[in-house]
């Protein structure tokens, strides 16, 4: 299906704008929250004040009195549970009889404006009981009771998993070293700068239609389908373009339901906009993590044996929570080669916004645990860092321990690039105190080989129509949150038929108009969707070819799409226009449009939980960060960034330079300042929902950035591409913490590293305490793990599959049960 | 329906000029001039992140000066000139920070962009030739998450050097990264 | 989207005007200059006046002189006209940096020098939207009678962050105000007061005019901000220094503290160490440590308590190290 002829490419490649530049600089495009209607009126969210509560009365009778408003609705009014994961159905679209964290949404008023809603919801009434709040993984362990939900593997752990790919413990007493080390990594939001907002509209013959700012409308889509209880065919799910999304966009969400139902209710428009504080409420991002690793290595760095252990705190509710859980121990295999990996994972419900997936989703948080311990250890070996992961990369077109098969694999000119660029052989260990440099690199997948919920249908669709004007339109149902997914699809059809850009005609995450693509998450769009679309174009030009074939005389084989013509490669002159191909093409066979879709390969593990973690093509990425720390003070500041990504082939490399950046931009946030924070002694309220006290990087805290652009075309991926929406954010967290060190000497175990936690490591060091400082978690929670799934490496004999199989391993694959099939 | 709210029942009624042009328009004399323009003028270029002055997403230009939409009141606009993304590109085409924007891919998501397209145009008004260190200071108050700002930069830096009339083009490093 | 709550808005011309707007429209009314810090705090529901007098159409407000002997700087300035006031910058590059320093350009462009030295107090206990105090039960600043910094104490802590105040306070500026009563001079120290809701002794009919400066002869003076973003950020620590040298003893100082206390805090024993002094290494760290012991930052800014307490120390040797070295320079 791909082709990955880097020669003959004529738009693929080529640095271009992107086909919805125009209307993004001139203001045109429509946010969710620029849409109006005739009769439009506004939702308002009454939240709950309580972190956990049990609701005992309601009283919404001073509301609905209230000139002005239209519609009250609480939790009774939408009882049917809904979440992402089919496991996971824990989610009312407004709370029933618990709310589980400040914020929880709890009921909602529709009402001819936003101001008169905003006052309304004052007027009704909630009588709570109040339940003790559980407000950190080690709280859900210590207090099983009282339950925030009444599912999960037990008491207020939501999740427990553990996974052995070989006996770790024989890779153990085969290493030369093995080190134990203890890290925690701080949740972070995603922080859109839009708010999140959907319309909803109702017309008179009892069709639903829903404006959101959503990567994934087709979740959505069976999401509504579900809690309105109405046919998906009467519902019509339109994705706005995201203001970024980030993944924080990607569960079906209250706001979206509440809107869809009080636009049925009241038969007008019904509008919500998110204020930034209730963002922050829906949150999904990054898990808080503890993490403890135990790795063997020989002498030269092989790492005989993983074990490593994650505690996720969860927050209130499941959203991608067991994915998330299963992804903090999947990708640790991908890079540098483990002989034997176990990994146990927990994640525990808490009184906070749900956590969820965030750019990476679970894997920054192993990978700045691991990217630091190969630190350690390097230095340890008396081995150059860069130099001990050269050596011991993953090679291309393998099996990992775990089951996960590596395609194209560029990390190690990724590395080169970036030692090279930086001219680490000269400044490592080498710089005057308080300037360091430190490397890291990472991995991360390029779609997930497994759909959300059970299903053996294509994860992506493309249609695509060619007219008689030469107009060529496609339609699709990914979502263009930014990333440029919709000019993917243009470049790769121009790519095919020979078309221009931007003549073509997208039209997409529409789920009236366009076949299903699963959504704008794990990175899978421009593989997926990209060759569904390359797969619609090729047949479209295999029904126009024998066309203009039979007018020119000469062999379809000949002919050349290109420059909005279709020639004979031998002779340019002799062809015709693309019309006039069209034309000919429709004259004879009739309407021109095709299909394409896309299925990605079978996993090669078989046991239970090996659905997360296969992709068909894996990016890989290397870092290395400059800092200058203050001794005094232990400010951190990031002058320099050199960053090289495995992208297989890039569509567009401006596209690709901007998500690189960006990404370097987010990581640095993270390493640096981001976080979620609470307060613990009021009630588990988020500490400052604002963005003046969330801080994201401005222009000043931004670093320089060198990209370097490897292209190691991959046989899964549309001419090799692979992704690169997420990659490059992972290695910079644990860069940045291993050029602390290398500045100063001393080691933060957790992000964000803040001036607090290097001057507080920097004293330590001072006194001789803690081995020459360190900033850091000291224990691992108490974690009652199960037994372990075993599963032979393919090395060892292993099939895929786990040695003693239970009942649930015939449902192997998914992370979830089925519980709908289509 | 509307049931008397507190305060004024009458609503306020204001001119200014608006992207060059007279505009009248009335409102509810507490709004601020970014709920004026989306709501009330229908003018949905100027986006809003916060409505608190935190994010710079909401800046246009108020007499030649960036401000924060958010925290000026409607009626403080009366006889002023307010300028937003919807008045910066012409019959003629695009003004040249937004033929740079779209060039260099400074517009990721595209919801903070014209925020830093007016910030940007009131810098290059007062100073033609602005350093990389001036074009951050003057872009310290927006708030981009998609690209790392370095694209923003590279695409004022493209503009200013085309408005100072050279035949400038992006590097290639900044389209396809180094070598 | 957040919005404001109905308000009558009145744009008087005059001071007299405005003096008369106030008078009429009684104790819930309230004036505004740039509005970068009360509509924020309308809009989260710490402040709803029935009467907003808006004090932008005031040309005596805007009115600066840098020539005379007292040099003078109006209200109603912008903080991007001070902070780019080409002879402040040379004559009062303290007060120009301090202004410069104030969050970002854009807010800076509306933000006016008399907004920020009468800038409310914070505290992200306080600066909340109304649901969020609702859900601790509010705080004794606003609809509750608990300051959650501090459970037991009978006061609010939420902190002075201001940034030029400190200066001003360092420099012995006067502030003139203007009330019903006619016009009166108050030294900038004696305009705060050390409590989170009376921080100012201003009544609040009057109107802060402007600000007398001390005459550029021979002092010098600093500001350094400590804050997580070089843009944004309220300070999470000021430091003001005013120096009057005598050959190479310094002859008067005074070090004042912004963002630590809810008034600009002087800091009179570590300036009376190094008065006398040559300022020499020694000098400086017991001047940083006296600093550094009284101050005692409370948990409702970024950053942790004891960082913040730390930072006062570097912070304050950083300045006078700064100092020293432009008087050698000199």
């Amino acid at each position: 299906m791909a082709k990955s002829d880097g020669n003959g490419l004529r738009v693929v490649g080529r640095a271009q704008r992107k086909v919805d530049a125009t209307p993004k600089v001139t203001g045109e495009t429509l946010f969710a929250d620029d849409l109006s209607f005739p009769q439009m009126v506004y939702c308002k969210t009454l939240r709950s004040p309580h972190a956990h509560a049990r609701i005992i009365r309601i009283d919404t009778s001073r509301a609905e009195k209230e000139a002005g408003v239209l519609g009250v609705l609480t939790g009774t009014d939408l009882p049917i549970p809904f979440g992402i994961l089919p496991v996971s159905q824990d989610e009312h679209a407004l709370a029933l009889d618990t709310v589980r964290f400040i914020g929880d949404p709890v009921a909602a008023v529709a009402a001819v404006s936003e101001e008169i809603a905003g006052e309304a919801i004052h007027l009704i009434d909630v009588e709570y009981e109040q339940l003790r709040e559980i407000t950190s993984v080690e709280d859900a362990l210590a207090n099983p009771e009282p339950r925030i939900h009444d599912y999960g593997d037990s008491g207020n752990l939501h999740k427990l998993i553990s996974l052995e790919f070989g006996t770790v413990a024989d890779g153990f007493d085969a290493a030369h070293l093995v080190r134990e080390d203890l890290f925690f990594y701080e949740g972070s939001t995603h922080l859109p700068i839009e708010q999140h907002a959907a319309v909803a509209m109702y017309s008179a013959d009892h069709r639903l239609t829903l404006w959101s700012s959503t990567q994934t409308p087709h979740y959505v889509h069976i999401a509504l389908e579900k809690v309105l209880e109405m046919p998906a065919s009467r519902i019509r799910v339109i994705a706005c373009p995201n203001g970024g999304g980030f993944g924080g966009k990607s569960d079906p969400f209250s706001h979206e339901i509440v809107v869809s139902k009080l636009a049925m209710m009241t038969g007008r428009p019904v509008k919500a906009t998110l204020t930034r504080e209730e963002v922050f409420y829906c949150h999904r991002g990054r898990h808080p993590t503890h993490m403890w690793v135990r790795t063997g290595v020989t002498k030269d760095g092989h790492i005989t044996a993983m074990h490593f252990r994650t505690a996720l705190d969860g927050g209130g509710y499941g959203s991608y929570g067991v994915a998330s859980t299963y992804y903090t121990g999947a990708l640790q295999t991908v890079t540098y080669q483990v002989d034997r990996y176990k990994f146990e994972g927990a994640r525990a419900f808490t009184n906070k916004p749900p956590c969820g997936p965030k750019r990476g989703h679970g894997t920054p948080q192993p990978r700045f645990a691991l990217e630091v311990q190969m630190d350690k250890i390097a230095e340890q070996l008396k081995l150059d860092p860069a130099d001990m992961r050269l050596k011991h990369l993953v090679p291309a077109d393998s099996l990992t321990a775990n089951y996960l098969r590596v395609g194209s694999m560029g990390l190690a000119e990724c590395i080169n690039k970036v030692v090279t660029g930086s001219n680490w052989k000269e400044r490592f260990r080498r710089l005057p105190h308080g300037r360091g440099v430190g490397i890291a690199c990472s991995s991360y997948i390029s779609g997930a080989g497994l759909p959300i919920y059970w299903n053996n249908m294509p994860h992506s669709g493309v249609q695509l129509q060619c007219d008689r004007s030469g107009g060529v339109t496609v339609f699709c149902g990914s979502t263009d949150i930014g990333q440029g997914s919709d000019s993917v699809l243009a470049y790769i059809v121009a790519e095919v038929l020979g078309v221009d850009p931007f003549e073509i005609r997208v039209v997409t995450a529409d789920t009236d108009l366009t076949p299903v693509d699963l959504g704008s998450y794990s990175s899978r769009v421009t593989l997926m969707s990209g060759n569904a679309a390359l797969q619609a174009a090729e047949r479209a030009r295999e029904l126009i070819a024998p066309e203009v074939a039979k007018q020119l005389d000469v062999p379809t084989s000949r002919l050349v799409f290109a420059e909005s013509r279709v020639f004979d490669g031998e002779n340019p002159e002799t062809g015709t226009t693309f019309a006039e191909a069209v034309q000919a093409a429709e004259a004879a066979v009739g309407t021109i449009g095709t299909v394409g879709s896309y299925t990605p390969p079978a996993s090669a593990g078989r046991y239970r939980g090996s659905g997360v973690g296969p992709s068909p093509a894996y990016s890989y990425s290397a870092a290395v960060v400059e800092v200058h720390v203050e001794p005094d003070s232990g400010i951190v500041r990031v002058p320099k960034v050199w960053i090289a990504h495995d992208i297989g082939q890039c569509i567009n490399p401006t596209t690709v330079m901007g998500q690189v950046e960006g990404s370097v931009y987010m990581g640095l946030g993270e390493a640096l300042m981001e976080e979620m924070a609470y307060r613990a002694n009021r009630r588990v309220v988020h500490k400052c929902p604002s963005m003046l006290e969330y801080k994201s990087p401005t222009t000043l805290e931004m670093c320089e950035v060198e990209t370097y652009l490897v292209t190691d075309p991959d046989p899964n991926g549309p001419f090799g591409a692979k992704e690169v929406g997420q990659g490059p954010l992972l290695p910079i967290m644990p860069a940045v913490a291993n050029a602390v060190y290398d500045a100063v000497g001393v080691r933060v175990d957790e992000v964000p590293i803040t001036p607090e936690k290097v001057l507080t490591a920097l004293k330590r060091k001072a006194n001789g305490k803690e081995g020459g400082g360190r900033y850091g978690p000291t224990h691992f929670p108490e974690i009652p793990w199960p037994d372990p799934t075993r599963v032979p490496p393919p090395w060892e004999g292993g099939d895929g599959k786990a040695i003693r199989p239970s009942d649930e391993d015939a449902k192997a694959a998914a992370v979830a049960q089925p519980e709908r099939q289509h | 329906m509307a049931k008397n709210r507190k305060g004024p029942l009458t609503k306020a009624h204001i001119s200014f000029e608006l992207n060059g042009e007279h505009t009248e328009v009335a409102f509810a004399p507490h709004k601020t001039l970014l709920e004026v323009l989306r709501e009330d003028l229908r003018l949905t270029g100027t986006k809003h992140g916060c409505e608190l002055g935190e994010c710079g997403t909401c800046a246009l230009l108020v007499d030649g000066r960036p401000v924060l939409s958010c925290l000026v009141l409607g009626l403080a606009c009366a006889g002023r000139s307010v300028r937003t993304v919807e008045g910066m590109a012409s019959a003629a085409g695009l003004h040249p920070l937004q033929e740079a924007f779209a060039e260099m891919g400074a517009a990721q998501c595209g919801y903070c962009t014209p925020g830093f397209l007016l910030t940007a145009e009131a810098l290059l008004n007062g100073n033609a030739e602005p350093s990389r260190d001036e074009i951050k200071d003057a872009l310290a108050g927006n708030l981009c998450r998609c690209t790392g700002y370095i694209k923003i930069y590279e695409a004022v830096e493209l503009a200013a050097a085309r408005m100072r009339g050279e035949d400038a083009r992006p590097a290639e490093k900044s389209l396809y990264g180094e070598v | 989207m957040l919005r404001l709550p109905a308000f009558e808005y009145l744009q008087p011309a005059s001071i007299d005007e405005a003096l008369r707007m106030k008078q009429n429209a009684g104790p819930r009314s309230q004036y505004v200059a740039g509005g970068t810090d009360l509509y924020p705090n309308m809009k989260r529901r710490h402040e709803e006046p029935k009467t907003v007098i808006a004090l932008g159409g005031i040309d005596e407000l805007g009115q600066i002189s840098l020539e005379s002997d007292a040099p003078f700087l109006g209200a109603g300035l912008t903080l991007t006209e001070v902070a780019t006031q080409p002879r402040l910058r040379t004559t009062h590059s303290a007060i120009a940096g301090a202004a410069g320093l104030v969050s970002t350009p854009l807010l800076r462009n509306m933000g006016t020098l008399g907004g920020n030295l009468c800038l409310d107090t914070r505290c992200n206990y306080y600066n909340q939207s109304y649901e969020w105090r609702k859900s601790i039960d509010f705080c004794m600043k606003k609809d509750g009678t608990v300051c959650w910094v501090a459970p037991s104490s009978p006061r609010c802590w939420a902190v002075s962050s201001s940034d030029v105040a400190p200066v001003m306070v360092a420099l012995d500026a006067q502030y003139t105000l203007v009330g019903a009563d006619g016009e009166r001079q108050v030294p900038a120290a004696g305009f705060y007061h050390d409590d989170g809701i009376e921080f100012l002794t201003k009544r609040p009919e009057e109107i802060l005019v402007g600000v007398k400066l001390p005459a550029p002869n021979g002092w010098d003076a600093m500001y350094l901000k400590l804050r997580r973003r070089g843009a944004f950020d309220f300070p999470v620590l000021g430091v003001a220094v005013y120096l009057e040298w005598n050959e190479s003893e310094v002859q008067d100082a005074r070090i004042v503290l912004g963002g630590v206390a809810s008034y600009p805090k002087p800091m009179t024993d570590a300036s009376q160490l190094i008065v006398g002094s040559t300022l020499d290494d020694d000098v400086i760290a017991a001047a940083a440590h006296a600093a550094f012991k009284p101050t005692k930052p409370m948990d409702n800014t970024d950053f942790g308590l004891a960082w913040r307490k730390e930072m006062t120390r570097i912070y304050v040797k950083r300045a006078l190290t700064e100092l020293r070295t432009r008087h050698r320079d000199a």
